[in-house]
């Protein structure tokens, strides 16, 4: 079985009440913009690659390994995987 | 004489700092290039303050891919005394070799300024010729300072004495004012503040000096 070239979104997240002073800063700046009913501002990182494997479901854990070990550091920050 | 090895990675700024206020104690020091695999003959080493590989990704992550930092860890489970400052702090965490994580300061502040520690614990390599209770006046000076960890980390560091250096006023909003902590064989230090830059009576402290004096003396101890 040859392996499949898949495309690798990885979205790092802050986890829930890990600090966001960047989302903070940014949310309270758009109304002086004129930009009113903003909330909920987060920053973020995406990271972006491929990746080979049997199948999707390999691509998947390899990915999440990765995100385990490397990608995030599990304390602080969660990763949303989208493989595509 | 005991040798100190300070690492020195690609972006390190405070290694001279560090080699110089050792001296200063009577203590070698020498740099620890982060390419070498090895600690050469240091009986206790330091992982400086700076922004190691340019804290790509997050301050720390790659530095633990440096060839020194095997060497570094076998030298620390091997009982050898390991103290991380500022960023070293953050590389000795993404290393695994203590618990938790820095994030950002609490109010998007990069903090530079002189802060009061007090020791809660000289139980440790960088705290053992200080005096329990005892304030000292230290530099601070970073932007991901705010020390978290899960609360069954926090707990076990609270139950076995393993928070050594409280901030008497919190800057950074760290979990229990945590400024230091050290390993569950007491051997591995992370702080924030910078001992090594309050050595000297020009450097308007010298309340740095009993810290790395307890490091020298645990070198000394290592050396045996």
């Amino acid at each position: 079985m040859s392996d499949v070239t898949f495309d690798v979104l990885v979205e790092v997240k802050h986890r829930p009440g890990i600090a966001d002073p960047q989302g903070a800063t940014i949310e309270r700046s758009l109304p002086t913009l004129g930009f009113h009913g903003v909330s909920g501002v987060t920053v973020g990182k995406s990271i972006r690659f491929t990746v080979e494997a049997t199948d999707e479901a390999a691509a998947r854990g390899e990915v999440e390994e990765m995100c385990k070990r490397f990608l995030t550091n599990p304390v602080i920050e969660d990763a949303v995987i989208t493989i595509s | 004489m005991t040798k100190v090895g300070v690492v020195l990675f690609p972006g390190s700024n405070c290694e001279q700092d560090a080699i110089e206020s050792i001296r200063l104690l009577g203590g070698d020091a020498e740099v620890l290039w982060h390419g070498d695999a090895t600690i050469g003959d240091a009986d206790a080493v330091i992982v400086p303050g700076g922004f190691a590989h340019g804290d790509y990704l997050r301050p720390g992550a790659i530095a633990r891919f440096s060839p020194v930092m095997g060497a570094v860890a076998a030298f620390a489970a091997a009982g050898g005394p390991v103290v991380g400052i500022c960023n070293g702090f953050q590389v000795l965490t993404e290393a695994g070799l203590l618990p938790g994580a820095l994030q950002k300061n609490r109010g998007l502040k990069f903090l530079c300024t002189t802060v009061s520690l007090r020791v809660d614990s000289t139980n440790s390599v960088l705290t053992s010729d200080a005096e329990a209770g005892s304030i000292l006046r230290v530099p601070v000076n970073h932007f991901e300072g705010n020390y978290t960890c899960s609360p069954e980390t926090l707990a076990e560091l609270q139950g076995d004495d393993r928070i050594v250096l409280r901030y008497v006023e919190n800057p950074n909003g760290s979990i229990d004012d945590i400024a230091g902590i050290c390993s569950e064989g007491r051997n591995v230090v992370g702080l924030m503040p910078h001992p090594e830059r309050a050595c000297h009576p020009l450097l308007g402290s010298t309340d740095g000096q009993p810290l790395l004096r307890s490091l020298l003396t645990a070198a000394a101890k290592a050396q045996v």
